[in-house]
This record gives C-alpha cells, sequence and structure tokens, in this order.
C-alpha cells in the first residue's frame, strides 16, 4: 500500500477563547488574528515538515486548497507544490487539490499542474476537488448553481488540453478559448493520475468509475465515520462491475505515535483539541448554499461531514465539537503506541479496503518538533508494518510513473 | 380555493403551470424567492377585483427547468418567452423579490412587454453602504426570521411541509426554487439593473415592507430614482421581505389602488 504524509497548514496560534469569541475559522475570520511575522515562521515549519516526511520514505507529500480558513493556510497549494518538487527527489507529489471552477480559465490548472509535473520529473498526482462550499461559493463568490457544471467543463477542458497533440478550440458553455494549447506539457502521458476528493455523493463514485480515477475521502472523523462512506463507495462499484482494487481508493486519518500509548495521549491531546475545537469552528451559515448538493444527493440523504455536523451540534457551529475522550474513541484520531497504531491502521485498510492511506500526522497547533517525531515514529516503526500490503494481488495504477531516477534532474546542493 | 383553474402551457418541450382566478382587468403575478407551492391569502386578495394569472417561473414549484439559463439574458428571455405563452405581454405586472427581478428586467429589455408594474421588493441594485444582506448564508433556525416578521407562521405555513407531504420532496422543491434564484442574483443581486431601469418606462408602484431583513426599504427611493415612469412608493408598516405573507391584505388593497379597475 501507499503511504503519504498529508498536511492541512493550520494556523498554529488561534487564541485559546476562539470559539467563545468568534464565530467562525472560515469565510468571515476575524483578519485582525493573522500574524504575518508568525505566519513566516508556520510555513518555514510546514515545508520542513512535508520535507522531513519525504527524507524519511514516505511515498508521497499532499497539500490542498482552502481560502479564507484559519485551520488551511494554502490558498494556492501549487505554489507549497514548487517548493517540494526542488526539496525532495522521489517522492509523489500530491496536490489534492486545484478546485477545478474557480481558475479562470480553468487551463490554468493544465499549465501548473504540467509545470509541477515537469519540474519534478513525473511525480504529480493531480487532485481535482469541487472544493467546499466555503471555499467556492463564499470565500470565491462561485454561484452554487453552476458550480458543477463548472467544474465538470474545466475538467474535460483540462483532460483535452493534456492529451490533444495539437492546438484545438475551446467552445464550451461557460468557457470559449480560440486557441488551447498549453506550454509545457506534463511528462506522465497522457496526463498525471487523477484523484478526486468526495463527499459521500453516489454521482462522484459514478464519476470515477466512469473514468477510472481514484476516490479519496478526506475524512476529519476517522475511520468509524468513514466506514459508510467507503461500504458505499465499494457498493457502487461492485454495482458497476469494477474490480475492488484498494488502490482506486485513498483515505485521509489523523495519527499521533509515540512510545507508549501513555505518553502518546500526553502528547497528542493539546493538538488535538486545537483542531477540533478550534480550528473546526466553522458558523453553519456557510455549510449548505442551494445548488451546492444535487437533487439526488438530497434524495440520498448523503450529508457532506460539514452538513451532518451542523445537524448534530449546537449553537449554529457547523462541526461537533468533541471532547478528547471521544476524539480518541471514536477514531477520530488514531493514538497509540508504533505496534498499536500498526495494527489499528491495518484493520482499517482492510476493512475500508484502502490502498493509498493518508496520514495526518501534523494537526491543530502540534510543533514542529513533535510533528517530527510523530512523523519519525512512524516512518520507522509503523510504515514497516504496513508495507506490502494488497501489493501481491493488485496493481496500483494510479500512482506516479516518473522519468527513471537517473534521467531526472533536480536542485543543485546550496553553497552557503 | 372556487375559481381557481389550472392549466398547463407548453413551453420549450416543457410543461408549465399557470393559475387563474378572478374577473375584471387582468394582472400577471411573478413568485417570490419560494415561488408558489400553494394558493395563498394575496392572491386570493387580489382576485377579489381583478383576473390574476400565476404562471411559473423557471425552477419555481410548477416551472420548468432553470439549469439550463445560464445568463441574464437567459433569463430575460425565458420570462418572455413565458409571458407571451401565458398571453400576458403588455398585462399590468406584480413582482414578488426575485420575481419583481425579473418583471424590472423584462419592462427594460421590452417595452411593450408589461403595463403597469409593482415591485414588491426587488432585488438587482445593490449599494455596499447600505447592502442587501446575504439570504443564503442563513442558518436553518435563521431562515423563517429573514424571510418573515411573522417567523413562527412563515416556519409554520411556508417551510414546514403540508400535511402528508414526502419532507424530502418538499425540501428540495423549496431548494430548488431558493437555487434558481441563486442561479440569477448570487452573490448581491447586482446583474446590471441600475444601467437599464432608465428604460423602464412603465408606471410603477414600489412596495416594501418595513421590516425587511434581506432588501432594506431605503431601496425603495433607489429605484424610483432611476424608473424613467412614474412611482409611488408605499412602505407597508409591520411587513418583512414576504410582504405577501406578512400583510397579504395590506398588499393587495395598495394594488388594488394603483391599478384601478
Amino acid at each position: 500500500m501507499k503511504l503519504l504524509w498529508f498536511h492541512l497548514m493550520p494556523y498554529t496560534d488561534l487564541p485559546s477563547d476562539f470559539k467563545q469569541k468568534h464565530a467562525s475559522v472560515w469565510v468571515d475570520i476575524d483578519p485582525a488574528l493573522f500574524d504575518p511575522a508568525k505566519a513566516n515562521g508556520m510555513y518555514n515549519d510546514f515545508l520542513d515538515e512535508l520535507e522531513f516526511a519525504a527524507e524519511v520514505g514516505f511515498d508521497g507529500v499532499c497539500v490542498n486548497e482552502h481560502h479564507s480558513n484559519g485551520y488551511g493556510l494554502m490558498p494556492s497549494p501549487n505554489l507549497i507544490a514548487a517548493t517540494l518538487t526542488r526539496r525532495t527527489r522521489d517522492a509523489a507529489i500530491c496536490v489534492l487539490g486545484n478546485s477545478l471552477a474557480l481558475y479562470n480559465p480553468p487551463i490554468r490548472v493544465a499549465e501548473e499542474f504540467a509545470m509541477l509535473d515537469c519540474m519534478s520529473g513525473g511525480r504529480l498526482i493531480a487532485g481535482f476537488p469541487v472544493g467546499t462550499p466555503m471555499d467556492t461559493c463564499y470565500a470565491y463568490g462561485m454561484n452554487p448553481s453552476q458550480l458543477r457544471e463548472r467544474y465538470h467543463e474545466a475538467h474535460d477542458l483540462i483532460v483535452r488540453a493534456w492529451s490533444a497533440s495539437e492546438p484545438f478550440t475551446w467552445h464550451g458553455r461557460f468557457n470559449q478559448l480560440r486557441y488551447v494549447n498549453p506550454w509545457p506539457r506534463p511528462v506522465q502521458r497522457p496526463h498525471p493520475p487523477i484523484w478526486i476528493p468526495g463527499g459521500g455523493s453516489i454521482e462522484t463514485w459514478q464519476w470515477c468509475a466512469q473514468l477510472d480515477y481514484v476516490y479519496t475521502y478526506l475524512s476529519y472523523f476517522g475511520y468509524k465515520q468513514g466506514e459508510a462512506t467507503m461500504r458505499g463507495f465499494w457498493g457502487e462499484m461492485q454495482r458497476l462491475g469494477k474490480d475492488a482494487n484498494p488502490f482506486r481508493a485513498g483515505f485521509l486519518q489523523f495519527v499521533g505515535v509515540a512510545e507508549t500509548r501513555k505518553e502518546a495521549l500526553e502528547l497528542y491531546a493539546e493538538p488535538a483539541q486545537y483542531f477540533y475545537e478550534r480550528c473546526l469552528h466553522v458558523d453553519s451559515r456557510w455549510a449548505a448554499p442551494p445548488g451546492y448538493a444535487s437533487e439526488a444527493t438530497q434524495r440520498a440523504r448523503v450529508k457532506s461531514q460539514v452538513v451532518a455536523a451542523a445537524e448534530r451540534a449546537s449553537g449554529g457551529d457547523a462541526y461537533a465539537r468533541p471532547g478528547f475522550e471521544d476524539i480518541v474513541s471514536k477514531g477520530y484520531v488514531i493514538i497509540g503506541s508504533a505496534d498499536e497504531v500498526a495494527e489499528q491502521l491495518r484493520e482499517v485498510a482492510i476493512n475500508l479496503n484502502v490502498g493509498q492511506l493518508m496520514l495526518l500526522l501534523q494537526f491543530g497547533n502540534m510543533s514542529k518538533d513533535l510533528a517530527f517525531y510523530n512523523t519519525e515514529l512512524f516512518a520507522k516503526r509503523v510504515a514497516p508494518q504496513l508495507r506490502g500490503l494488497f501489493e501481491d494481488e493488485w496493481e496500483n495504477r494510479w500512482w506516479p510513473r516518473p522519468l527513471p531516477a537517473a534521467a531526472r534532474s533536480s536542485a543543485r546542493e546550496l553553497r552557503r | 380555493m372556487s375559481g381557481l383553474r389550472e392549466h398547463a402551457l407548453r413551453l420549450h418541450g416543457e410543461s408549465v403551470r399557470v393559475w387563474e382566478k378572478g374577473a375584471g382587468r387582468t394582472v400577471g403575478v411573478l413568485g417570490g424567492l419560494l415561488g408558489f407551492p400553494r394558493w395563498t391569502p394575496f392572491l386570493d386578495a387580489l382576485a377579489g377585483r381583478h383576473h390574476v394569472v400565476v404562471p411559473s417561473l423557471p425552477g419555481h414549484p410548477g416551472g420548468g427547468d432553470f439549469r439550463r439559463l445560464d445568463d441574464l439574458a437567459d433569463f430575460v428571455t425565458a420570462t418572455l418567452d413565458l409571458l407571451d405563452a401565458a398571453d400576458l405581454e403588455g398585462a399590468d405586472f406584480v413582482g414578488l423579490g426575485p420575481g419583481a427581478t425579473l418583471a424590472a428586467e423584462c419592462a427594460a429589455f421590452s417595452r411593450t412587454a408589461v403595463g403597469k408594474l409593482v415591485l414588491v421588493a426587488p432585488f438587482g441594485l445593490f449599494d455596499a453602504s447600505d447592502p442587501v444582506a446575504d439570504l443564503w448564508a442563513r442558518r436553518a433556525d435563521e431562515q423563517a426570521a429573514t424571510f418573515s416578521a411573522r417567523p413562527e407562521a412563515f416556519a409554520r405555513e411556508s417551510l414546514a411541509p403540508p400535511p402528508g407531504a414526502d419532507e424530502t420532496e418538499h425540501r428540495i422543491t423549496q431548494t430548488r426554487a431558493l437555487e434558481a434564484a441563486a442561479r440569477l442574483l448570487w452573490p448581491t443581486g447586482d446583474r446590471g439593473l441600475a444601467k437599464r431601469l432608465h428604460r423602464v418606462r412603465s408606471e410603477t408602484l414600489l412596495v416594501w415592507g418595513e421590516r425587511d431583513a434581506i432588501v432594506p426599504p431605503s431601496y425603495a427611493k433607489r429605484f424610483a430614482d432611476a424608473i424613467s415612469g412614474g412611482t409611488q412608493t408605499r412602505i407597508l408598516p409591520g411587513a418583512g421581505h414576504s410582504v405577501d405573507f406578512d400583510a397579504p391584505e395590506a398588499l393587495a388593497a395598495a394594488i388594488e389602488e394603483f391599478l384601478g379597475d
């Protein structure tokens, strides 16, 4: 199986009374809380953590896109990925991803992803999320009634732009481009592997099956809550006659490893509580603009984790705010010694049938030192217990195909 | 409702619901944010002295597909086609909320489409110093008070599913109407109407609920200043954005007084 190290890049200095004094971490978060001097440290710590993860042997590093968001400081994941192409050698660079409808014209994504694929020598995984309502409809003003139509047109345009052997005219419903001819073009032909982060709608499962893309569920609430979604996904694959290749699926899990369970509980309580109490303090006003969820999804009563949590929570807060006991007992964060974590993750991977496992090993206000400790322990003592899973039986057809290492160029060593 | 007639007209391959009631001078009514899921006391009051015709707008209950409409030109064309098909060209019109916006747009684009015009809390202008509220960024428990100055009654009579109705389908119908409004108006409601309002030469009555929590009543003056036809303004005390729900008799009386017989 593949193990990928995922960063959300949370602002690590939200005040302790954030949830009492502020309405939301997202969309209308108080600009006065942002200290650019502190952010200078955060970005450099976060980049160190991603680079370290690649160094200690994670198969890939993942970045994602959020806007006006106190737990996601990557409005442009492509900028972060660009620095990673220079400071990592073999790890896959997974941009999960670019919210296609927000890029105008959408060939911008074809261009920037092709740049990243060339710079990295073919190590890019291209993630195409629709994007949350907060990011797309509120922070970026996208019309919720057109978001998915624009997303699908953008997808078709980008894939054709990567695949076409000559310039073409795009006469679409939302985009008209007389000359489509992106330079550069991706190393991986016809294009990098495409992964789709989804929230559990049946249409997305069907679309992934039809186009042979990886479906990823980025769960903030662990494998127990993710189980229903992944069961739904696999049921639909079976119905559509697709094989049960676990590499069709990705799943995100928060993890905290230490020498003992007791030590892990002590070390990870604060950053976990910071994440669930402050980072997920999202006002439910932003959860459900009309048209964001399709009518089929409404009929299937599939709710995004944001909307579902909004209905569970009281006081207008979109996400439930669990105590640390719940965070651990409900599996939001898998916490324990290396052996305990390995055993649980093995069970998660097998039960959910997930071959592309993404780990969140820095969360909340976790310091760089602790993130390094968590990452290194995972790489040395957990990862070896998971390696090889599924690989005898299944081929991972959704992994980057880089240039041979000897033919791949990279950054020169700095002299200073 | 005795005397209420319903028929379906065919438009662009779709079936569209039209309601009619009453006798006298014809007045077309274009629905508000939720459309007309049912015949209402306001429509009934208006039908006391007029021949009321209610064609369902795209996305509203009984209306056609709105997701084929991509921009303002599409929305105005679809509305003009609907008015033609319902034999309403040149009639007097009452528009509510987004329906008022479309009525004003039709009047601006086609000087023969509309006779007298009643605009009830129209969207379409936006002044950042006195902004139209973001009606789509509301918590579920704030929705009724956003729409109405009588939130408990509005929640019970307008938002909740009628007895025996399928709750999921009811919510989907409501969300569809709100999505149609969003498709036309997201995110501020301004589609450039300010540049066209001078072309509205209809005699126009502007009506606002004094307690409109979405479009401030101060927008009445902005509309009145821009429209070329003669305008009158009525601010109805105690009413919110859904003037037709909050003050059905007072609204019908104001319209009757303005339209005459």
